[in-house]
């Protein structure tokens, strides 16, 4: 069985949730749960902190480009932080770069929500 | 050559088996730990496809993985019994066309054609299909030409 878990923690305005394990086919309706739940809640300003993320495949990918348009619609972004070199050669393959703003850390990436007010 | 075979059912909770299965068969055939991750991804790729397409998530499908290791080679085989496909009808994915779609086909196999050598399929419809991923696995200074 693949482990997977994640945690959500609020820091201001942004939340930052923070992955764990194994993202996959059969994990990505745990993250896609998360992102519902904090656009529920008006929440938009979402960093992902993918520092224990051991592992992802396009269905793990495939949940980030389900949300991103509705976040940025409602003034928020999801930002990357934390991806080891194997996590990020993916999201590179793929031309994710383009797309989203990738940083080494969780604080990095919650400044730069702040720094915009 | 070597060979191994594992026979699982068409649950996602399963793709774990699948990766540590591929796991341990590549890293007996001495393939390089960073080849190994692309190999695991290309097959999960594979059997998520599968899974998703070919049984449409049924969990009672049958998918069977051979992987063939030669001094030269690392070659997964991935056999289904669901509905035949046409990979000639899977468009090259765009992210930005994605992005205003909000859909996310292809990644999987674009990723697949990417990480291995070679990608071949089978399909006998009405019978079943069968995916081939290849790898070169020569070392450096074996790998002349």
């Amino acid at each position: 069985m693949a482990e997977f878990n994640t945690s959500i923690k609020e820091q201001g305005a942004v939340s930052i949730i923070n992955l764990k394990g194994y993202l996959d086919a059969h994990t990505a309706p745990i993250l896609e749960n998360n992102f519902v739940d904090l656009i529920d809640k008006n929440r938009f300003q979402i960093v992902v902190d993918f520092k224990e993320l051991a592992y992802i495949s396009s269905a793990g990918l495939g949940v980030f480009m389900a949300y991103i348009e509705k976040i940025r619609e409602s003034n928020g972004d999801i930002k990357l932080a934390g991806m080891n070199t194997k996590v990020y050669n993916i999201f590179d393959l793929l031309g994710f770069p383009l797309l989203y703003e990738i940083f080494n850390s969780e604080s990095e990436a919650v400044q730069k929500f702040t720094e915009k007010k | 050559m070597k060979t191994k075979k594992l026979s699982v059912k068409s649950k996602t909770e399963n793709l774990s088996i699948i990766r540590d299965f591929i796991k341990s068969t590549t890293t007996e055939a001495g393939v390089a730990s960073d080849v190994v991750e692309n190999i695991i991804l290309a097959v999960d790729e594979a059997c998520t496809n599968i899974i998703k397409h070919a049984y449409k998530s049924s969990p009672d499908g049958e998918i069977i993985i051979k992987t063939k290791s030669t001094l030269s080679c690392f070659v997964v085989s991935i056999t289904d019994y669901g509905k035949s496909f046409e990979p000639d009808t899977i468009p090259e994915p765009d992210l930005q066309k994605y992005y205003r779609q909000k859909r996310v086909g292809g990644l999987g196999m674009y990723l697949m054609k990417t990480l291995m050598d070679d990608v071949k399929y089978v399909s006998i419809p009405g019978k079943h299909n069968e995916v081939m991923l290849s790898k070169n696995i020569e070392t450096a200074q074996s790998n002349a030409g």
